[in-house]
């Protein structure tokens, strides 16, 4: 993450990552879309599923690559985090499936499908970071 | 499995498109507030909503929403980095810049997919 403006892995290695980690991302995202058809105007389980699962990794990913013993490879946040789980993880989709329920009369599924999601989010996110902090601090200690 | 390819394809570019424009607004903005990732998700839900208005109407074929819906927008917009920044602003002891980022984000973006689809559908 500090490579000067200059540098071919900042021109072209840094932005095919991210790329080549939105494509398995998104991919992903379809697969559970696949998995979890939405039902006739109900609540879209599935881009609640990949978001949730995606802040928890988010948050696993972000401590491991700040805060763990090694040095993480450059590349590894782009693809990891920027692409996979950038792409994984979709904030359009909330918006336009609250807006559907809203539509279709179902105001309290649209609020209550927004509020789990910013606070399924949220925790999902807090969990993984507070998860993986343990996990590193017991390690460091010799406790594993 | 034509499907996943569009998808696939979309979410490259979406993930990219992210990845530049964050990168643009950094460049510009020395804020601790999450500008770049507010600007994707909330130009990301405007343009799904655009997309879904014409779907509607019959007027952009399902493989274009594969490609451009579920794919560019779904990629272009994210829930990770958005929880992971209100997340990293409650940890760095900046609650109302946070609470900001949460409803601003949801606020912007219902309204941008309201906007886009009022516009189209």
């Amino acid at each position: 993450m500090t490579a000067r403006p200059g540098d071919p892995v900042r021109r072209v290695a840094l932005p095919l990552s991210v790329a080549a980690g939105g494509a398995l991302g998104a991919s992903g995202r379809y697969g559970v879309q696949l998995l979890l058809p939405a039902e006739p105007s109900g609540v879209p389980w599935a881009t609640l599923a990949v978001n949730v699962a995606g802040c928890l990794l988010m948050g696993v990913l972000m401590v491991l690559l700040l805060e763990g013993t090694a040095t993480p490879h450059r590349l590894l946040r782009p693809f990891l985090g920027v692409g996979v789980l950038g792409g994984f993880t979709t904030f359009s989709a909330v918006a336009t499936e609250v807006d559907a329920l809203a539509r279709a009369g179902q105001a309290a599924a649209a609020g209550g499908y927004l509020a789990v999601t910013l606070l399924g989010s949220l925790l999902a996110v807090h969990a993984g970071i507070a998860a993986t902090r343990a996990v590193l601090r017991r390690r460091r200690e010799g406790g594993w | 499995m034509v499907t996943v390819l569009l998808v696939a394809a979309g979410g490259a570019t979406g993930a990219l498109g992210r990845y530049l424009l964050d990168r643009w607004v950094r460049q510009r903005h020395d804020s601790p507030f999450p500008w770049g990732t507010l600007l994707v998700n909330v130009l990301g839900s405007l343009l799904l909503g655009l997309l879904l208005g014409l779907a509607s109407r019959g007027a952009v074929p399902p493989w274009a929403v594969l490609l451009a819906g579920t794919g560019l927008c779904g990629a272009l917009t994210t829930v990770s980095t958005f929880a992971y920044d209100t997340a990293a602003l409650v940890a760095d002891h900046r609650p109302a810049l946070a609470t900001a980022n949460v409803l601003g984000s949801a606020t912007l973006c219902l309204a941008a997919a309201a906007v886009g689809l009022a516009l189209t559908g």
